[in-house]
């Protein structure tokens, strides 16, 4: 009883808990596979979603380029499957069987040197996390260490998701071009289109997504989240309060960037494809939308956001398809100029005031069972409770 | 790359190629120009500039069917008209936005770049349900055809070489009107102290609304010159956007020469490169050398040192 | 000079910065003493506040050099320089409003300043001891809850001088500490700062003519970059280069 009076008192605990119980139990009960996928893939981008919340909620840093991370990750994992639906026997009918079939439209003969790894599961494991970390902390290292912040950071952000795209578009006969690599079909033999695997891949998914928000819940408690918050505001008084304040930023933007990897490699399992459309300016700027949505400073609140948004756009471009992108539109006006802090603190500000008004009613009743309360949530606590 | 060249050859290459990115480089300097007015004033970044130019392209479309059905005997002068109205239109648009959107949301330049970025996909959808998805293209008058031989191997286009001409009077006005008249010393001196200018009774909220459409105008203009190397569609902005923060940012946002250097540089790389390679893989280059370089020096290559 | 060398904590020598060819502050040298408390005033522009930007790294010196117990700081990272032991107060106060007084505080505790080390770093009872002794010390003991935008202007500048505190520096820069403060509030930053620097040398850049003489053990006069004159209050008082900078022609 008193573990869970404790437990119901940690707002955290209980949106966790709610988001747990709507991913686990409700949404599967209710919805077939095909929507339950779909909604499986919208929650791949609500990994990016709550990087962009360490980074930009509480940082300011700002990426309009985290689909690059997104599709990197997810490259990585379609590059391995690809291998692996490439076996000489599935390919005989081409020129160079043994290679992806995009190669061999290309003309090329041969697998390209930086494929040759991802025969491994292994590495390939490795370098979805690995290969973007990496891009990131060398953009990271060469903008924030040279004290480059704020919309140039997010220009040229943008300008590298533009260039990512460009460039996968423009070498087909390595990328795919701009189908993107497709016809995915099994992982170690076990064919990854049927209902039984989308399962898996929805509950893996929903597991991996808890893991990236305890992490993230972590940071946001750790003294690091709150010297994010600080530097957001005064940077200078930061960094004259002994911090390098470049390296904070960095390993920020890293986790961000290593979060919508996961994500990505997520989504290349459970949709069978990845393709440029996911990398290039486009997508990111809608990935920080999704974040606007749910309220930039809160990692639950995301998860709902990318939810509504992405059910919206697909209501909206299955029924008025021209409709969609005035509302898009207006969503990025209404939520920047009314909304700021989104689905979350639309929550703060209305419903929970009105829990508050409800709970000592509960509080009173459960004083008839129990010994006196030892006073309210101490302030000293706040954090230490991890 | 150069292999299998003489010389002559890649010497009237580059001239060539030089000639034939006049246009893209009219287009960036005026759209740059406007960018960077825009945000050295107020620090917005304006992430629907490149819809702007696509309003002002859209105009010169409909100017030149006009004057192809109704005055086709003044067809040759079209152009000059399709110009002042797509300045007008554009800057029309541009208070409009600035009023309703842009003055609730100076000092937080991340979330204006999010609400402008919000009005391109509304202006994208408004020009796709007016104009339709189909990409338009304007005829031009007779004069603006052909080109210039120079020598045997190099030629140079009438339309470039019109083009940059305007634009370089169009930066001369721009740059005279920031100096030199009333509204634009009072948009100098709220760029250098807002609260100061307002309290000697500079009308700040004016200022910023005209520097606001200003800059919009000349993207309009822009959109006039856009016609001449693309044809226009709903989405056809979108691209120019990134390119044109890279031309702004790599000048070193302040200032006009640098603008205009900056545009000349990567117009020219990326019209150069493209005989070389393939179209795509110029941008990519050229792209990724203007960014290795501003990660080297964030502030620009033509900046001047200045006090913090 | 040599001798004495030992005993200053601080020794600026030579010390030039030039923006575009206007020299902020020009061949300055300036020594301050182990536990002494020393006022810079001077007119406006005189290159103060720049003085303690060149200290403390946020604006890097032309030429000259700054040694505090020995190690040269002009090549120094700002977040080193403050390891070393130097804090800096900004003019404006320089808080963080959107986290809690205690928060603030938390903040500069000087522990856990590497990336790593701040995603371990615990809230123990050695950190929460010591930010209630220093809030206490700046009169905001019962405050630590509350959001730091909601402090008054004088709280602010107060907690902003409790963050330097916590660091424990060995030198202490105070960009006009009392600015925008009442009277009341002058006074209990004046006893506030005598009590806090007892184990630690301070440079304070001051307007406040009844503050300086309350608090300075010696005073520096800057005049456009230069020191104008040098001494205890009475001295600089009476010096006639001054009165002419102050009163004018």
């Amino acid at each position: 009883m008193k573990k869970l009076q404790d437990f119901t008192r940690n707002p955290d605990a209980v949106s966790f808990a709610v988001l747990a119980i709507v991913l686990v139990f409700i949404l599967p009960t209710v919805l077939e596979i095909f929507r339950l996928n779909l909604v499986g893939k919208y929650l791949t981008y609500a990994y990016v979603a709550i990087g962009l919340v360490l980074s930009w909620g509480l940082g300011g840093i700002l990426s309009l380029g985290q689909g690059v991370f997104f599709g990197l990750g997810g490259y990585c994992l379609a590059m391995f499957l690809k291998l692996e639906a490439s076996s000489p026997e599935n390919t005989a009918i081409q020129s160079t069987p043994g290679i992806p079939d995009f190669m061999d439209w290309n003309q090329l003969t041969a697998l390209p040197w930086f494929w040759e790894p991802f025969h491994s599961f292994g590495f390939t494991l490795f370098a979805v996390i690995a290969v973007p970390v990496i891009f990131a902390l060398i953009i990271g290292v060469a903008m924030f260490k040279r004290r480059v912040g704020g919309v140039y950071f997010a220009i040229i952000t943008q300008a590298i998701a533009a260039i990512m795209t460009i460039l996968i578009i423009g070498q087909q006969g390595y990328t795919g071009g701009v189908n993107g690599i497709t016809d995915l079909r099994t992982l170690h033999g076990w064919d990854i289109r049927t209902d039984e695997a989308k399962y898996f891949f929805y509950y893996l998914n929903v597991a991996l997504l808890f893991l990236v928000l305890l992490v993230a819940c972590w940071i946001t408690k750790s003294k690091l989240g709150r010297i994010l918050v600080a530097m957001r505001e005064r940077e200078d008084r930061v960094r004259f309060s002994g911090y390098d304040v470049s390296n904070f930023k960095i390993f920020v933007f890293c986790v961000a960037a290593a979060f919508s990897a996961i994500g990505g490699a997520m989504f290349t399992l459970q949709v069978g494809f990845m393709s440029p459309s996911f990398v290039g300016i486009v997508p990111s700027i809608e990935m920080v939308i999704f974040a606007a949505v749910g309220g930039r400073h809160s990692i639950i609140g995301v998860v709902y956001g990318t939810l509504l948004v992405n059910w919206a756009k697909t209501t909206f471009s299955e029924s008025f398809p021209e409709l969609w992108l005035f509302a898009m539109g207006a969503l990025f006006i209404g939520v920047v100029m009314a909304f700021p802090n989104g689905l979350a603190g639309l929550y703060t500000s209305y419903v929970k005031p009105l829990i508050g008004s409800i709970r000592p009613l509960l509080k009173e009743r459960a004083r008839l069972y129990e010994t006196p309360d030892k006073g309210g949530p101490d302030m000293l606590n706040r954090g230490t409770a991890q | 790359m150069f292999q299998g060249y003489t010389a002559a050859e890649l010497t009237s290459i580059f001239a060539m190629q030089g000639f034939a990115g006049l246009s893209l480089f009219s287009v960036f300097v005026l759209m740059a120009l406007g960018l960077a007015i825009i945000f050295g004033q107020m620090g917005v970044i304006n992430m629907a500039h490149g819809e702007f130019m696509i309003l002002g392209a859209y105009v010169t479309y409909l100017t030149s069917n006009f004057f192809s059905e109704h005055l086709s005997s003044m067809f040759s002068l079209y152009f000059f008209v399709a110009m002042i109205l797509a300045f007008i239109a554009a800057a029309l648009l541009g208070a409009l936005v600035e009023w309703v959107l842009i003055r609730h949301l100076y000092r937080r330049p991340l979330d204006t770049l999010l609400a402008t970025w919000g009005l391109s996909l509304i202006l994208q959808q408004g020009y796709r349900t007016i104009f339709g998805a189909r990409e338009v293209g304007v005829t031009l008058p007779d004069w603006l055809m052909g080109s210039y031989a120079i020598t045997d191997m190099i030629e140079v286009p009438v339309n470039g070489l019109f083009v940059m001409c305007l634009t370089i009077l169009i930066t001369i006005g721009v740059y005279l009107v920031m100096q030199k008249s009333r509204l634009g010393k009072q948009t100098r001196a709220v760029v250098q102290n807002r609260a100061m200018a307002g309290a000697v009774g500079i009308n700040t909220e004016k200022v910023d609304r005209f520097t606001f459409a200003l800059g919009c105008g000349i993207a309009g203009i822009a959109g006039s010159a856009f016609t001449m190397i693309g044809s226009t569609g709903p989405t056809a902005g979108q691209l120019y956007i990134v390119d044109t923060f890279l031309v702004v940012v790599f000048g070193g946002a302040s200032n006009l020469l640098g603008t205009v250097a900056s545009a000349f540089t990567i117009s020219q790389a990326q019209s150069t490169m493209e005989f070389f390679l393939s179209g795509s893989m110029a941008k990519v280059l050229t792209l990724l050398t203007v960014v290795g370089i501003l990660m080297l020096r964030p502030q620009g290559l033509f900046t001047l040192k200045i006090r913090s | 000079m040599i001798n004495a060398q030992k005993n200053f904590a601080l020794s600026i020598e030579g010390l030039t910065v030039s923006f575009d060819g206007f020299k902020a502050v020009n061949d300055l040298s300036l020594y301050v003493e182990e536990q002494e408390i020393r006022v810079i005033i001077g007119p406006n522009g005189a290159g103060k506040t720049t003085v303690l930007d060149l200290i403390c790294g946020k604006t890097r010196a032309t030429s000259g050099s700054i040694k505090f117990k020995g190690h040269e700081l002009t090549r120094m990272k700002e977040a080193h320089i403050v390891q070393q032991g130097v804090g800096r107060k900004f003019q404006n106060p320089s808080i963080y409003e959107d986290l809690t007084v205690f928060e603030n505080l938390e903040i500069s505790y000087p522990k856990g300043r590497s990336v790593f080390g701040s995603l371990l770093f615990r809230r123990d009872d050695v950190v929460k001891d010591k930010i209630q002794e220093v809030s206490d010390v700046i009169f905001l003991g019962d405050m630590l809850d509350s959001p730091a935008d909601l402090l008054s202007h004088g709280q602010k500048q107060w907690l902003e001088i409790g963050m330097l505190l916590i660091q424990d520096p060995e030198l202490l820069m105070l960009d006009e500490p009392v600015a925008g403060m009442s009277v009341a509030e002058r006074k209990q930053t004046a006893e506030l700062l005598n009590r806090i620097t007892e184990d630690r040398s301070v440079l304070v850049v001051e307007h406040d003519m009844q503050f300086v003489e309350d608090i300075a053990h010696r005073v520096t006069v800057m005049h456009q970059g230069k020191v104008l004159s040098e001494g205890s209050m009475e001295h600089v008082k009476a010096d006639e280069k001054v009165i002419e900078v102050y009163l004018g022609h």
